[in-house]
């Protein structure tokens, strides 16, 4: 890549003044670095990751509402984690961390358990508890 | 107390804190020598890691290798330290900084404040070096930034202490042990050989052979898996190319820029040749990286477009076979 072909796209994300380093080649063939503001490729690729994220988390809030899954996993999304992540946060192992997804052992988690999670979304148990606090 | 430390910007996190810390210590070490001799460059297709939901991708080493591996290759020696209890990380970190010693730290991105919040996935290798601490607040020279920053206690210990897949658990290490001059040219040979030997091996997900391996199951994504999760598949290749980090082209720009400073050092006009060569590869990938970019923003792509990428990638497996079969003989 030449230096003067470096893109220099708007990225519609908030990132707008963060630039990141490039290498190119100058006109008389020697290798230098130059910033970029962005590349147009590179800024859809994160666009959808995000929509993906943000549709995950739609997705697991309705299974909530539906009462289909409990808030442990609408929070989980929320944090863009997954179960292997959650579990080495919170130290619970995988599986019970699945059990916890039905709505009927939620329910009857003991204070201890329910701590745990909050600590990690940082939130406290009621807000655990009721997804809809932010609203 | 703060340490005199001059912060460099580079493209990907962990050369630029070798970079940094080598300059530090009077060793004028840039980027790409760095990334070379630890031989960065890679293409990796992991497919029982998922990140994001999608098979596992890399253009580079293991994190933390690249470090390894130069400072065994130059000679110097590193003390790394990890720990259980935050509070221990802590205490050792600033007796460093007392000591007037700047330290590496491999941090989580997921809550790295100062990174844009699009960018902070659950992603734990990343590097940062702490050049000293003001109050309750660290100082900090992060590669990928421009400027230097800052973190308070809290918001360092969190990050050193992510958890999930390569958990830093702390880990903090720094150079102790200098030779009088690094033998940098028998450092550049074992570093590009190895390249080569990771590029050529006769492993199915490793190299030229996993590149093959991605093309054939682009073809096959949007049959088996659907359009969207193909095109999610694909979109996780092009991050893990271009996102912050990659210099571009998935590290073939640096790559490229190393073999034209090995050049320069060992005398060698056969490698500035081939740094022209990888440079021509990573516009090829960059066109890639387009193409697969055009095929998920207008999400109706047909089969063709698919196996059109899938193409050229073949093509880019051929060329690079070629190409490391020459740097082998070149060197």
């Amino acid at each position: 890549m030449k230096k003067s072909d470096v893109p220099q796209d708007n990225s519609s994300l908030k990132s707008g003044d963060f630039k990141e380093l490039c290498y190119a080649v100058n006109d008389d063939g020697e290798y230098t670095t130059t910033n970029s503001s962005g590349w147009e490729p590179k800024t859809i690729a994160l666009d959808n990751a995000i929509q993906e994220i943000n549709e995950r988390v739609e997705i697991a809030k309705n299974k909530v509402i539906n009462n289909e899954t409990s808030p442990v996993e609408y929070y989980m999304e929320l944090h863009k984690m997954d179960i292997s992540i959650l579990s080495s946060y919170t130290s619970i192992w995988k599986w019970r961390i699945k059990r916890h997804f039905k709505p009927k052992v939620f329910q009857k988690l003991s204070t201890r358990t329910l701590q745990k999670y909050a600590d990690v979304f940082e939130i406290n148990i009621n807000q655990l508890k009721n997804i809809n606090h932010g609203d | 107390m703060e340490i005199n430390f001059t912060h460099h910007q580079s493209a990907h996190c962990e050369n630029g804190v070798v970079s940094n810390l080598m300059k530090h210590n009077g060793f004028d070490v840039s980027e790409p020598m760095a990334f070379g001799i630890g031989s960065g460059l890679l293409f990796c297709y992991i497919p029982f890691l998922k990140v994001n939901h999608a098979p596992a991708l890399t253009y580079r080493a293991m994190p933390g290798l690249i470090f390894k591996r130069f400072a065994k290759r130059v000679g110097i020696k590193i003390k790394r330290e990890k720990f259980k209890n935050p509070e221990t990380a802590k205490i050792r970190l600033d007796e460093n900084l007392t000591k007037n010693n700047p330290v590496g730290l491999q941090v989580g991105v997921y809550n790295l404040v100062y990174f844009p919040d699009e960018y902070r996935f659950h992603f734990n290798a990343h590097n940062l070096v702490v050049y000293g601490k003001k109050d309750d607040t660290y100082l900090i020279s992060d590669p990928v930034m421009e400027t230097v920053t800052t973190l308070t206690e809290k918001e360092l210990e969190k990050i050193r202490f992510a958890k999930g897949a390569f958990a830093p658990k702390g880990h903090m290490y720094y150079p102790i042990d200098f030779p009088k001059e690094l033998d940098i040219k028998k450092a550049i040979v074992k570093g590009i050989k190895h390249t080569c030997r990771d590029m050529l091996a006769p492993v199915p997900i490793v190299g030229i052979k996993g590149i093959r391996m991605v093309a054939k199951l682009i073809r096959k994504w949007p049959k088996k898996k659907g359009v969207k999760v193909a095109n999610h598949y694909l979109g996780q290749i092009v991050r893990m190319q271009e996102e912050i980090g990659t210099g571009g082209g998935g590290f073939r720009y640096i790559y490229a820029a190393f073999l034209q400073e090995a050049g320069k050092l060992l005398e060698n006009d056969n490698l500035a040749l081939l740094s022209t060569e990888m440079t021509e590869i990573g516009d090829s990938w960059r066109d890639f990286a387009l193409d697969a970019s055009r095929i998920y923003k207008n999400r109706s792509a047909k089969d063709d477009a698919y196996n059109n990428i899938a193409s050229q990638l073949d093509e880019l497996a051929n060329r690079e076979e070629a190409f490391f079969k020459k740097l082998k003989k070149a060197i």
